[in-house]
């Protein structure tokens, strides 16, 4: 318990200047590594003749979507043709057309749901021209969605941002520097970093033991801090290669946690900022503590580590109880649920990792999803149906505001106002928009579970019977829709059926998304401010916080606890119980 | 439609100087560096035992002889196979990976049973006595990757009898060698305690062979 409390501990300590540096490149005020990167950017600047123009949201959106086409044509053409092309020493051929297809959309939309297994399925080019190109750019387009949507809600300028300028500035002054800081780390502790083919080796006992090789530490890095998740390997973050000592495994935790935390910093510093300038003669002194947070960022992540902590504490708990089904046939089970979990991280870094990875939509594992206890399984699905405790890449704070619009507008309805957010009406346009993105999310993953097992196809890839059966459905439509990418990965999901179903999931659950909260953006942006008053409803304080919590379980409980109880907390009652 | 050139030819440059940044320097600077700083480990910590490449330091490895330990069940097999199992195509190629199986599956019982039966037997069949004590999870459980180099120190301790009547060294020559490859919590904080299995088995070996 006390790894997990000081784990936690460091990364408060990180997230608060990170969301400074990300606050500071968001509205390009100075920063220390000016020099050089404004060099660089200069020169990219150039080359791709970006002059920095302000975009309104639908330029922005469609700057957006038409790069990520392009990108995602480049990315299957690679993969097509891998088997032709450099870089290949272990032979790798050709990757299959929807199997093709699911990845590509699974990477650009950074959820990284892996159908192939790394180590037999990819050439180390694709490795590095698709996977960890896609890991850079599909972070960076989801900050930079990020970053247009705070500059909307904070309503300081008109427009919403250049997204080719943000774009450049995430990748060259956040994600290529601290890869490569991490990078290094992640080989100082033993995750290789070499273009050598795998190598052979003979044990002691006479017999021979393929070790898997490649740019590894390169990919890791970014895997985690772009929130991307998929995994050099089969079995992702918990191979020893990816992921060898409980330091690697901190590591990793901190990387996918830092940015979307960040985030939130970066968006309650752009609300206040406007707030500051409203009331210049007051923010003398009083402003320096209560700046680290801004006051609407300090709600929001407050409702988000609550929602985390619940999750946490669930899961640890009830993979240290163990399976009682293996007590019973002999097995002790004091060490906990052991199965699918590595030595090094044991209960405690495991369920962390789990809660972390499906928080903050990376997708990355460190144990077996699939192999979790009912109940330890069910947290990262909640957290994947929830889709807003932090979540990846900018996009978790952009779908927690929705909560907070629908928050805002269930308590305008109690006390019979309109509602209002950061000074602007919340109106009928905004709330058709919120209702839009939050009804999607669901419907995609009820959907296309509610179809697959109604199809043999659908039904073919599970492989545990009963109800977990029905979790791993579950599961992997939650996981896509919300652009996580972990799995249980015993559903045998290489098939036409899982690869297209998937891959739209994958595609709708990201794009509508953002497009729609844009347009919430822009909206906002365009409307008047109102002045506050004492009967406008505060939305950075506690009661706020609580009402913001329960909005958002009260909503998953409506939408999701059916199909959650036919699932995992059925199977739990059948193993405690039987 | 003129528009719309504008804003593919636009995307197609951003694309291809980040294709070139993040895909091909990042990836290459960060190989150079890491194989200058850190060679050992860039090229996958390879244990050496006479002048021979045995294995990696964090991989886990298949041992089949009762003098050596046992490590956690692999749903790969450690990737590790003999001569004949490659060209009968037993052995596909790399992979990684646990079984998969729920809480609840049935297989997963069936396994566990078997597997506490048949240690069970084997310690019977090596020490001449029967096995009373608690077989710790980690040892008849699969691990996630397939590929878990370590063991409990429960587990090593478990083991312990076996590989001592086994290898003809006395247990406390044996409980030497796992202390000397038992890891430690770092700081005292952070991770498990855990024994590396193929480090003590290399040293079960010398020790066998001195």
């Amino acid at each position: 318990m006390l790894q997990i409390v000081v784990t936690l501990a460091i990364f408060m300590v990180l997230v608060i200047p990170m969301g400074t540096y990300m606050y500071h490149i968001a509205t390009k005020e100075k920063t220390f590594a000016d020099p050089l990167f404004n060099r660089v950017d200069g020169l990219i600047y150039k080359v791709c003749r970006i002059n920095g123009e302000g975009m309104n949201w639908k330029q922005y959106a469609l700057h957006l979507l038409t790069t990520n086409a392009v990108m995602v044509f480049t990315g299957y053409l690679v993969l097509r043709l891998q088997g032709l092309l450099f870089v290949n020493p272990n032979g790798i051929e050709a990757m299959e057309p929807t199997l093709s297809f699911n990845t590509i959309i699974s990477f650009m939309t950074n959820t990284n749901l892996q159908h192939y297994s790394g180590e037999s399925g990819l050439s180390y080019l694709s490795q590095m021209l698709v996977i960890i190109f896609m890991m850079f750019v599909s972070a960076a387009s989801g900050y930079a969605a990020c970053m247009a949507f705070c500059r909307g809600l904070a309503g300081k300028r008109k427009d919403v941002g250049n997204f080719y300028e943000d774009m450049v500035r995430i990748t060259t002054r956040i994600l290529i520097p601290v890869s490569l800081i991490a990078g290094l780390l992640l080989i100082w502790q033993g995750v290789p970093q070499t273009l050598a083919a795998n190598q052979t080796v003979q044990t002691i006992e006479g017999q021979y033991q393929d070790l898997a090789m490649g740019p590894v530490a390169a990919l890791e890095s970014i895997k985690h801090l772009g929130t991307n998740g998929g995994g050099f390997f089969g079995a992702n973050s918990t191979t020893p290669f990816e992921n060898p000592t409980v330091i690697s495994n901190i590591i990793e935790l901190l990387c996918m946690m830092v940015l979307p935390g960040a985030c939130v910093i970066t968006f309650g510093k752009m609300t206040m900022k406007r707030r500051k300038e409203a009331k210049k003669n007051q923010v003398v002194m009083s402003t320096q503590k209560k700046a680290i947070f801004g006051n609407q960022g300090r709600t929001i992540f407050a409702a988000m580590s609550i929602l985390f902590l619940v999750g946490l504490l669930i899961c640890f708990n009830a993979e240290q109880a163990g399976n009682p089904a293996l007590e019973a046939v002999g097995l002790n089970q004091d060490m906990g649920s052991m199965e699918g979990k590595e030595m090094r991280f044991g209960i405690a870094q495991s369920a962390l990792f789990t809660t972390t990875t499906t928080s903050f939509t990376t997708g990355t594992v460190n144990n077996m999803h699939d192999t979790l206890t009912p109940l330890g399984g069910m947290v990262p699905m909640l957290h994947m149906m929830l889709n807003c405790v932090f979540g990846g890449k900018g996009v978790g704070l952009m779908n927690m505001v929705m909560y907070v619009i629908l928050a805002v507008f269930l308590c305008g309805l109690m006390i019979g106002r309109t509602p209002e957010y950061l000074g602007k009406k919340i109106e009928g346009k905004e709330m058709k928009l919120v209702a839009l993105v939050l009804i999607v999310h669901p419907l995609l993953i009820l959907g296309f579970s509610a179809l697959a097992v109604m199809t043999g196809a659908g039904m073919e890839g599970i492989t545990n019977e009963g109800f977990h059966g029905l979790s791993q459905v579950l599961y992997e439509y939650a996981s896509s829709a919300a652009n996580n990418g972990s799995g249980f990965e015993g559903l045998a999901d290489n098939t036409v059926f899982w690869n297209i179903t998937t891959g739209l999931a994958m595609f709708f659950g990201r794009y509508i998304a953002i497009i729609a909260q844009l347009a919430i953006a822009g909206s906002l942006l365009a409307k008047r401010r109102v002045n506050e008053t004492v009967g406008t409803l505060r939305t950075d304080n506690v009661i706020f916080t609580v009402i913001l919590v329960v909005v958002v379980y009260i909503f998953a409980a409506l939408t999701f606890f059916p199909a959650l109880a036919l699932g995992p907390i059925a199977e739990h009652l059948v193993l405690w119980m039987s | 439609m003129k528009n719309f050139g504008k804003y593919l030819k636009k995307a197609a440059a951003v694309t291809f100087t980040l294709l070139l940044i993040c895909g091909v320097i990042y990836p290459l600077a960060l190989t150079g560096i890491g194989q200058v700083l850190f060679p050992k480990q860039a090229n996958g910590s390879i244990v050496k035992a006479d002048g021979k490449e045995v294995g990696s330091e964090v991989v886990g490895q298949e041992f089949e002889g009762d003098q050596y330990f046992h490590g956690r069940i692999s749903s790969v097999n450690y990737n590790t196979y003999t001569k004949e199992e490659k060209e009968s195509g037993e052995y596909t190629g790399v992979a990684s990976g646990s079984f998969n199986y729920g809480a609840t599956n049935e297989d997963l019982k069936a396994r566990v049973e078997n597997d506490v039966k048949a240690f069970k037997e084997r310690y019977k069949e090596a020490t001449g006595e029967e096995f009373t004590g608690e077989i710790p999870a980690d040892m008849l459980t699969a691990s996630g990757s397939g590929l878990d180099p370590h063991i409990s120190p429960e587990s090593a301790e478990v083991q312990l009898p076996i590989v001592a009547a086994k290898s003809g060294l006395s247990e406390d020559e044996v409980e030497k060698i796992v202390e000397n490859n038992t890891e430690h919590k770092v700081l005292g904080i952070f991770g498990e305690e855990k024994v590396n299995v193929l480090k003590c088995n290399l040293e079960i070996k010398e020790a066998m062979e001195g």
